[in-house]
């Protein structure tokens, strides 16, 4: 038999003045701000985000003169159209950045008001991609015309299946603000909603310069 | 002396020669696995220089890797019993965990066995790229072949015959092969003559073989393909060049035609196919498939339909 | 009707097949029998409570691994099915599955024994062992970490319910397109394919995140990188691998689905679609799964050779480092599983080279694990037989892995049998050998009592020389020039061989058995065999620190880390006690969300697979209401009292002070 021995900890005072390493970490108000850890995983989700884009632009590359005669690119894209496309988002990030200011000031109203300023302009951007799609779909240039446009319509539709779901993420959000104001948890999360929307604007900056760009240049 | 890329039929640029490497063929000859030559070791009793090169990689690759594997699965029984719970006689030294001498030389040794090994992928990958036709006297025969459900389908473009499910080659001439499929992927293997190379369908690969025995072999697809996979196979008719040409003529004298009508048929989907000869096929046949453009051309032939068929 | 049941009919349940009737009868059985127990025992509600709805790694992890041993038993089946179609089917005779049944089968013995079989164990044993390894509560995301262990269990229905219902592909288990295409696979066996790795796929991403950020933020105090232990080291390797090569598996599936449901042209034959591209993307992921099976296994074998040979792991550093090198070099071989197709002498060479520079640090590790024993005093268990037999049957493995790696070699070994009996040879050889060595070595951990020692060494001797048996005959047969996934064949001289391997087959059938019969007298003499010191080994890392099973908290109050084997050098500097006094200890809160999700999944790939669209979008809208309405629940967290902790060590203390 072995006696139990009773150790030491930090908490502890074992009074002879001079304390043993310690062999246990017990702190009375054990800190569990889940902050740091969640943005460490979404970090790492945005990685695996990443490489699923870099799937699709890889095979995009690899598709991107299969026209199996049908339209090009330069035939296709309307350069102009696709630019105020992007300067929507661009803004959208931008007004994104003034609800995490107003977040770090701790001001709903204006949290609230940057929050929707962005969704309006992320929507409308949505809008103008899926009026793009109908208007190449009814041309006759869908998806299913070549591989070219397989690869085109997939990797611009996962971009905006993203932004879609920022959107929703964005109005859940808004609702919880509404409901609970900003604390710890709804600021973790639109800090990750931050992330996320800020990601999708260089996967977008990508999809202009590979997809349109240099299409339309081809 | 053998050499391991053996000069029978190809004057390499010396790109091989590895100390050592000699004497290979002899090696080999004395390998025990060799004992058991005779009926079925397609890949260690090849009848080709190809297959040959083949086998004598794999066996210098053994032969180099039993240099570390050999002592590995030694040491594991020995330390194992050596050092057992019981055996109370043998050192204890429970916190040793490091040795700077160790450590060199377990990662030297594989890096060493390994750079060798990468000397040898290096040169064979190109010796025996499929793609390198085969440097040799004889004039060379083209054969374009093309995988079909569950078939394979072999032109003879320079003698306009055509055959299914029979390879015929002249023993000694190295045979360059343009394949493709009409399916799904399929892969051109002749077991006992070397290297194989996957059939894809709009797109050519490339494989030069040469058979150095007369011999029936068996060629396969390597490739699951679907239903009528298991019997995708076809027989390879090595034949001297008396023999081959006597072959040509009987082919040629085949009632049969492919055109590409006929190869519409052909192409369904069929199993067990008996072997076909066709005494005359559409010059263009291949390269319609090949752009998988058959019913394209079918439809231009048709329409052209007063000219001459293109045989000669 | 096609408004309701999509392409479903009456006609696609197999009726006439009586194989697939018998099977799906004896799973109908078993269920209802299960189910049917559950009611009588009234265990619903603590299946529910306990099970169903539980965040806590140990219990996720248990469940993985029970998900994993019943995968294997059908997995297992599809390859006894294999084995003695091969061994009758000789000339002329077509043995008794036609090849639409056997296609299926070795497809789905693929499938199953990668994606629901080793995945689910190596998942399972991560979840059991890390935290507790790295003195954690749980790991970072709790509820991700349900949500991962129920979309793979929803995976893995599917793949079920394509035995009864339909058929699974008949593509291989890589579905390589044309033939997963729609014009040459128009049923809706690929599917079911597509959908259930999909599914899963997503689990086992999140779960790779999770792992990620659980090693990286929730060390304890002390524990620095590297200090850490090797299974913890290889574990956040293999997740790294996960996170990076997952995804490149979900667009590769998601692609071929958009061209068989939406008509798209990435991998047809025809309108600019690219074959090859599919073949190189599946393979930029299949590769590194490999190793993602195999390097948590290498951290098991170092725990379990170091623990037993009571010696620390010989090369710490250098383990760590060629781990390291593994994953990294991993995505840089992917090509020498198609040097055939027709790529360029210089590209072969290179992927043929990288690949065989893998070899020098999975050499060094062999080593390392070598030089542990030296000097040690190795005690012969069960774990140490699993261990031992790994190191040699895997140094072979990894012979012939090299010799394919020589691209003149692989012209005439691909696709042959030499290469089924290469690949199994590494992962029967190293995974499932790890896996059922550190099933014996953690079990007393995970349930309070050791596993019966005499079966499970019966259950070893039956697996290593049925393994022999069973492989030997196929690398042979590979010199034969046989290829793989045949049906039948007319040479008969292959039939002696196949014959063998299939006796091979049936004495690793002995193994299961002693592995089941070892798991149920293990569990009846549980008192027997009970661990009451929580270290039963004379282990040297944290988990066996706490009791076992640990208390849901896993540890009372937080270790200080010291040094590399951390629990070794607390009991050698006499710190094995209870600490003086504790403190509240913050718990996540169990949720069925991550449950109702991972159901939601299944009706959602019938749907999507026989095209029901009301369901499909029906089920849909249901996982992602579930998931909204969770993001609702700030009831997420509690304290346990520092006076229930109190009272629970203190019932743990009498065992702890009993230990001799």
């Amino acid at each position: 038999m072995k006696t139990l021995r009773i150790l030491q900890t930090p908490g502890g005072d074992d009074g002879q003045g001079t304390v043993p390493p310690s062999a246990f970490h017990v702190d009375e108000h054990e800190h569990h701000d889940p902050a740091p850890t969640v943005q460490l995983g979404f970090w790492i989700y945005l990685m695996s985000d990443c490489i699923l884009f870099a799937g699709l632009f890889a095979t995009f590359a690899v598709l991107s003169q299969n026209f199996a005669g049908g339209p090009t690119g330069r035939e296709l894209f309307d350069l102009p159209y696709v630019a105020v496309e992007t300067a929507l988002l661009l803004l959208s990030s931008l007004s994104y950045g003034a609800a995490m200011l107003a977040v770090n000031a701790g001001r709903r109203g204006a949290v609230m008001f940057w929050l929707a300023v962005t969704f309006l302009l992320g929507l409308a951007f949505i809008g103008m991609e899926l009026n793009e799609f109908h208007h190449m779909i009814a041309e006759g240039a869908g998806p299913d015309r070549s591989g070219f446009l397989s690869a085109f319509f997939t990797l611009v539709g996962t971009h905006g299946l993203h932004v879609t779901s920022g959107l929703v993420w964005m109005a859940i959000m808004m609702v919880q603000l509404g409901l609970r104001g900003l604390n710890p948890t709804t600021n973790r999360r639109l800090m990750c909603l931050s992330l996320f929307w800020h990601f999708l604007d260089i996967v977008w900056i990508g999809v202009f310069s590979f997809v349109y760009l240099l299409g339309a240049a081809a | 002396m053998g050499r391991l890329i053996s000069a029978t039929f190809r004057k390499r640029k010396s790109t091989m020669h590895i100390p050592g490497f000699h004497g290979l063929r002899r090696l080999s000859a004395l390998t025990p696995l060799m004992l058991l030559n005779g009926c079925g070791w397609s890949i260690l009793d090849p009848h080709g220089p190809i297959g040959i090169e083949n086998r004598s990689v794999i066996l210098w690759a053994t032969l180099l890797m039993l240099i570390v594997v050999i002592p590995v699965i030694a040491l594991t029984i020995f330390f194992a019993w050596r050092y057992r719970a019981s055996n109370t006689a043998a050192d204890y030294a429970p916190d040793w965990s490091h040795s700077n001498l160790i450590e060199v030389v377990i990662w030297t040794v594989p890096a060493l066995i390994v750079a060798a090994l990468a000397v040898i992928a290096w040169n064979t990958s190109h010796s025996l790229d499929p793609y390198r036709p085969i440097e040799s006297e004889a004039k060379p025969v083209e054969v374009q072949v093309v995988a079909l459900d569950w078939k394979w389908l072999f032109i003879y473009p320079e003698y306009h015959v055509a055959t299914v499910n029979e390879l015929a080659v002249p023993v000694g001439r190295p045979v360059n092969f343009k394949i493709t499929s009409a399916t799904v992927m399929n892969s051109f293997f002749i077991p006992r003559l070397g290297s194989q190379v996957y059939a894809m369908a709009g797109m050519q690969t490339k494989l030069h073989l040469v058979a150095d025995r007369p011999g029936t072999y068996e060629g396969i697809s390597a490739n699951y393909s679907g239903e009528g996979f298991s019997d995708m196979k076809f027989s390879t008719v090595a034949l001297d060049d008396a023999g081959f040409a006597r072959w040509v003529e009987k082919t040629k004298a085949a009632p049969a035609a492919l055109r590409l009508a006929d190869y519409q048929t052909l192409a369904k989907p069929s199993e067990r196919d008996p072997v076909r000869y066709f005494g005359s096929v559409d010059p263009h046949l291949y390269q319609a498939i090949l752009s998988q453009n058959v019913a394209v051309a079918h439809e231009e032939h048709t329409a052209m339909n007063t000219l001459p068929a293109h045989q000669e | 009707m096609s408004m309701i049941f999509g392409k479903l009919t009456l006609k696609d349940i197999p009726l006439q097949e009586p194989i697939i009737v018998g099977a799906t009868l004896f799973m109908g059985v078993v269920a209802f029998a299960t189910v049917w127990l559950i009611t009588r025992h009234k265990k619903w509600g603590y299946l529910w409570n306990e099970w169903f709805t539980s965040v806590d790694h140990k219990k996720i992890g248990i469940m993985y691994i029970m998900l994993a041993f019943v995968m294997l038993m059908r997995g297992f089946a599809d390859a006894v099915m294999m084995r003695t179609q091969q061994a009758v089917a000789v000339a002329g005779a077509t043995g008794y599955l036609p090849p639409d049944h056997y296609d299926q089968i070795f497809t789905a013995h693929g499938v199953i024994m990668i994606f629901f079989m080793a995945m689910p164990f190596v998942i399972g044993l991560m979840n059991v062992v890390v935290p507790l390894q790295i003195g954690a509560r749980d790991v970072a995301f709790p509820f991700l970490n349900s949500l991962s262990f129920w979309l793979t269990v929803a995976g893995a229905a599917l793949i079920n319910v394509s035995l009864a219902v339909g058929e699974f592909a008949r593509t291989g288990w890589l579905a390589y397109p044309p033939l997963s295409e729609l014009s040459f696979s128009p049923g809706v066996g690929v599917d079911y394919y597509l959908w259930s790795l999909q599914i899963s796929g997503v689990g086992t991403t999140l779960a790779g995140v999770n792992f990620i950020a659980t090693i990286l933020k929730m060390r304890a105090p002390g524990m620095t990188l590297m200090r850490m232990p090797v299974f913890t080291w290889t574990t956040l390797c293999t997740n790294i691998l996960i996170v990076a090569a997952f995804p490149i598996l979900t667009v590769t599936l998601a692609l071929l689905s958009l061209d068989r449901y939406l008509g798209m042209h990435f991998f047809t034959n025809d309108m600019g679609g690219n074959p090859m591209m599919y073949v190189n993307l599946i393979w930029a992921w299949g590769h590194p799964e490999v190793y993602i099976l195999i390097l948590p296994m290498f951290g098991a074998f170092s725990e379990i050779i170091s623990t037993f040979s009571g010696k620390s792991l010989f090369g710490y550093k250098s383990m760590v480092y060629a781990t390291m090198a593994i994953a990294v070099l991993s995505f840089i071989v992917w090509l020498h599983h198609f040097f055939t197709m027709g790529a360029g002498a210089n590209v072969n060479a290179f992927f043929g080279i990288t690949t065989m520079i893998i070899s020098v640090p999975t050499g060094v590790k062999i080593f390392n694990w070598l030089f542990t024993m030296y000097r040690g005093r190795v005690r012969f268990t069960t774990p140490v037989l699993w261990t031992i037999g790994f190191m040699i049957t895997f140094t072979v493995g990894g012979m012939t892995g090299v010799m394919m790696a020589l691209p003149a070699a692989d012209f005439v070994l691909h696709n042959s049998l030499f290469l089924i009996a290469h690949f199994h040879n590494a992962i029967i050889g190293g995974v499932v050998f790890g896996c059922f060595a550190a099933l014996n070595y953690w079990f007393p951990k995970a349930f309070g009592f050791t596993l019966n020692e005499r079966l499970g060494k019966a259950s070893f001797w039956c697996w290593l020389i049925g393994f022999y048996v069973a492989f030997v005959p196929l690398y042979a047969l590979g010199f034969m020039g046989m290829t793989r996934r045949l049906n039948h064949y007319d040479n008969p001289a292959w039939q002696p061989w196949l014959i063998v391997a299939a006796v091979g087959a049936g004495i690793i059938l002995l193994g299961i058995m002693f592995q089941i019969a070892q798991l149920v007298v293990s569990v009846w003499k549980r008192e027997e065999y009970r661990d009451v010191t929580g270290d039963p080994w004379g282990g040297r890392t944290l988990e066996w620190s706490v009791s076992s099973p640990p208390p849901f908290y896993n540890f009372a109050a937080t270790p200080v880390v010291h040094d590399i084997d951390a629990w070794h050098d607390m009991k050698k500097r006499g710190q094995t006690g209870v600490p003086s006094h504790f403190a509240p200890i913050h718990m996540p809160r169990d949720t069925g969300a991550g449950f109702i999700i991972g159901m939601l999944c299944i009706p959602l790939g019938f749907a999507l697979v026989w095209h029901i669209w009301w369901l499909a979008i029906a089920s849909f809208v249901g996982t992602v209401a579930v998931a909204i309405v969770h993001s609702f629940n700030e009831d997420r967290d509690y304290y346990v009292l520092a006076e229930q902790v109190a009272e629970i060590e203190g019932r743990r203390t009498p065992a702890l002070a009993g230990e001799a």
